[in-house]
């Protein structure tokens, strides 16, 4: 049975069968014709006022559900503003389908009104992309590209469809089948690999889980919960993978990196088996590769085969979905669990209580002051709030590294972070995302006075829909992260970071409709804040903290991961 | 290093090769391609200047795009690597007899003759030609215009493919 349709139309359809409710994005000529079926549809569509902030808020609604966020945009400058948002999803393999409208086909390549070469610009910005010049084509591309998103690797896939194709009629049949011949999904990993894997695991005697976003992807985390708690060792999150071991579990360690605690990184340095799961070794946690975990064998389990043997070499790599690979693993690890775990009792006391006395000498403490609000003592009273169990989103700079300090995260899905690319503007937008995704629950979103300028439009689409979302601007008067390396690395010669000028938030909100704080006092923040939370709704709080504080511990960029920088800057000397 | 690529014939199959290439900074010495017995598929040979420790990662990432069926590493397995060159080279009288002389004993075909001199078609693999090239050179001005690598793999390899996937069935919300 098929039925003459529009293309704007059958690509609703084709939305539908997806599974999509919402839709972020923006409209304009050649995108008339989708908006113009949009109208009387059912799926839901969030204007925001920015295309970028469209694909940022399908970010975060994927970060915070682990659907396929969905964005949308006209040709042109439509297309061209949506392209931070597809790198930030595919650094991070955050699965989006940014839809975009491109002029007529008949017009292609000829300097038409809005053209762009959406399909060539996006190429490397996306695992894959398509464009669709004739209605044929629409429906096997649009499912071919959520398939694509949302499975192996999950990444970004981008459709980009003439205007002709939109107008166009055709007979629509569901696709019921997917053809991607060239599309190679390993999923079960090597048994045998699997089982030594397990074997390795029990003979080391300081065992290390080093776990990355790739648990959260996956949904591994009760495997990883198993394994940690089988092999009982130690075990650190990534930036991308926080929340994918709760932060209150007396196995995990915190986060290590560049600003990572002191324990997790002198954990990685002396472990003698990492155990690497959905993580890619990048620089911002290996530090100088030459001198990371050097006496540490590897196992690396990641579906992208390309991952393993990148930076590091493993010696025992296993291709495969981490939950599938897991839970096998875990098995095979209770199997020799009675013969093997007496083996190197001994040894692993002795490695937890070098991981222990680490952790005491350096731990990661929340700063106070009577005078003014210290940017942790932020955090910190956050952390209060949320409990473990709420979404935060946060942006790019020092708050997102004190939020990733001090901040738990007990569940995944709540800690969303533009981690690979670093995108300044994520923040808020994501949390809008979030705060669709999950409209019943309350939404943080913690930026620095840099980032929410960067996003400041979408105040609008916050307040039109009442969204619960706490926009908590930590306001340093700074580029703050920018302003720290200037001042470590460049003289304090501050250059370009000085934030003057910044908007009254109480005047902002009042124009916008949106309660609204400014909070400078220590003694206010906390009661401030629980106000701010009680309130259902948006809530803007701009909260002054240190100018000057910087973040510790820290790795300098290109140093080794032993040598951190713990509070003033002088280097820790390796025992 | 030799890499021999079987894509699918989609547009923009090329450019993603390509375009992962050059992305990661590194320099294409040459590439062909074309249609295979299967007009659905293109094969791709590529000769290109990558490190010896990244060889392994430029092919797995290589396997990794969607169009990418199969990538092969030929740079030190059992292949046959050929090119060809189109070469024109001035030749007055004295020299005529030497260059048809060489030609011969490269196997090189003469595909036009005029006053003026030779138009030669050469294959072989590309030291081979390098050397040919230089001796026409010595005879005085030449142009030449090379193909690029075309390489066969001498080996079966198995054609792993992807099975049609059966579209996860969502219930459809709404239907109209
Ligand atoms: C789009 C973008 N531009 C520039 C940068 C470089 N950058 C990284 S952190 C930072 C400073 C951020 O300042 P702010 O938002 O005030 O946050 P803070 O560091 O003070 O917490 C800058 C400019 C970036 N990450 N993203």
């Amino acid at each position: 049975m098929s039925q003459l349709m529009s293309g704007a139309r059958i690509l609703l359809e084709c939305l539908v069968r997806e599974g999509v409710d919402t839709i972020f994005g923006y409209p304009g000529g050649v995108t008339l014709p989708f908006y113009d079926a949009m109208y009387d549809h059912p799926i839901r569509h969030v204007l925001v006022r920015h295309e970028e902030n469209a694909s940022f808020a399908a970010s975060g609604y994927a970060r915070a559900t682990g659907k396929v966020g969905v964005c949308c945009a006209t040709s042109g400058p439509g297309a061209t503003n949506l392209t931070t948002g597809l790198v930030d999803c595919m650094m991070d393999s955050i699965p989006i389908v940014a839809l975009t409208g491109q002029v007529t086909s008949k017009l292609i390549g000829s300097d038409a009104f809005q053209e762009a070469d959406t399909f060539g610009i996006t190429r490397p910005c996306t695992k894959h992309n398509f464009l669709v010049k004739d209605i044929k084509d629409l429906s096997a591309a649009i499912h071919e590209a959520f398939y694509i998103a949302s499975s192996g690797r999950p990444g970004p896939v981008l459709v980009d469809v003439t205007k002709d194709v939109f107008l166009g009629q055709a007979h629509y049949a569901p696709v019921n089948e997917i053809h991607l011949p060239g599309y190679k999904l390993v999923l079960d990993g090597h048994a045998g690999q699997i089982r030594r894997a397990a074997q390795m695991m029990w003979e080391a005697k300081r065992p290390y889980v080093y776990a990355g976003g790739g648990i959260i992807h996956s949904g591994a985390h009760e495997e990883l919960r198993e394994l940690v708690e089988t092999l009982d060792c130690p075990a650190v999150c990534t930036l991308m993978g926080l929340g994918g071991l709760p932060s209150n579990h007396r196995n995990f360690i915190s986060m290590p990196g560049m600003h990572g605690s002191y324990a997790a990184n002198m954990g990685m340095y002396e472990s003698d088996l990492l155990i690497a799961l959905g993580v890619r070794f990048d620089d911002r946690v290996t530090g100088r590769l030459a001198a990371f975990a050097p006496h540490a064998k590897v196992i690396h389990i990641d579906i992208d085969p390309a991952e393993i043997g990148k930076n590091r070499a493993a010696d025992l790599p296993i291709v495969g979905d981490l939950k599938r690979v897991m839970s096998k693993m875990n098995r095979n690890l209770k199997e020799l669990a009675p013969q093997m775990r007496p083996l190197n009792a001994g040894a692993r006391k002795a490695w937890w209580d070098q991981v222990n006395a680490w952790r005491e000498q350096h731990p990661l403490l929340p700063v106070f002051s009577d005078d003014e609000i210290k940017p942790q003592h932020l955090m910190h009273e956050v952390d209060r709030l949320t409990k473990g169990e709420t979404i935060v989103s946060v942006d790019v700079g020092q708050h997102q590294m004190w939020a990733a300090q001090f901040i738990r995260f007990n569940a995944p899905r709540l800690w969303l972070c533009s981690g690979g690319l670093g995108s300044m503007g994520f923040g808020f937008p994501a949390a809008i995302g979030a705060a669709f995704a999950h409209p019943g629950k309350t939404v943080v979103a913690i930026v620095g006075d840099g980032g929410f300028q960067m996003a400041l439009p979408e105040l609008a689409t916050m307040a039109n829909h009442g969204l619960n979302l706490k926009l908590i601007v930590m306001n340093n008067g700074f580029l703050g992260m920018v302003r720290q390396w200037q001042e470590l690395f460049h003289n304090n010669r501050l250059s370009a970071v000085e934030l003057s000028g910044f908007p009254n938030v109480e005047h902002l909100g009042a124009a916008y409709g949106i309660p609204a704080k400014i909070i400078t006092r220590p003694t206010e923040l906390r009661p401030e804040l629980e106000r701010a939370f009680s309130i259902e709704g948006p809530f803007l709080m701009d909260v002054r903290v240190t100018h000057n504080e910087n973040v510790y511990p820290m790795v300098p960029a290109g140093g080794a991961i032993n040598e951190m920088l713990l509070a003033p800057p002088q280097p820790v000397p390796v025992e | 290093m030799i890499i021999s690529v079987l894509l699918e014939n989609k547009p923009g199959a090329l450019m993603r090769v390509t375009g992962l290439l050059t992305q990661r900074g590194y320099n294409i010495e040459s590439l062909t391609v074309a249609q295979t017995l299967d007009p659905g598929l293109s094969r791709m040979t590529i000769s290109v200047d990558v490190d010896v420790k990244l060889r392994p990662l430029v092919i797995k990432q290589m396997t990794r795009l969607i169009n990418v069926l199969q990538t092969t590493d030929l740079t030190d397995a059992p292949a046959v690597c050929r090119e060809m060159v189109l070469l024109r080279v001035r030749a007055p009288m004295e020299t005529r007899t030497a260059i048809l002389k060489e030609a011969e004993i490269f196997g090189v075909r003469v595909v036009d003759s005029s006053v003026d001199g030779f138009a030669l078609e050469a294959t072989g693999d590309p030291e081979k030609l390098q050397e040919f090239i230089a001796i026409m050179g010595s005879y005085g001005d030449i142009e030449v215009t090379r193909s690029g690598m075309v390489a066969v793999s001498l080996e079966a390899k198995k054609l792993r493919l992807s099975p049609p996937n059966p579209k996860p069935a969502h219930e459809p919300a709404v239907m109209k």
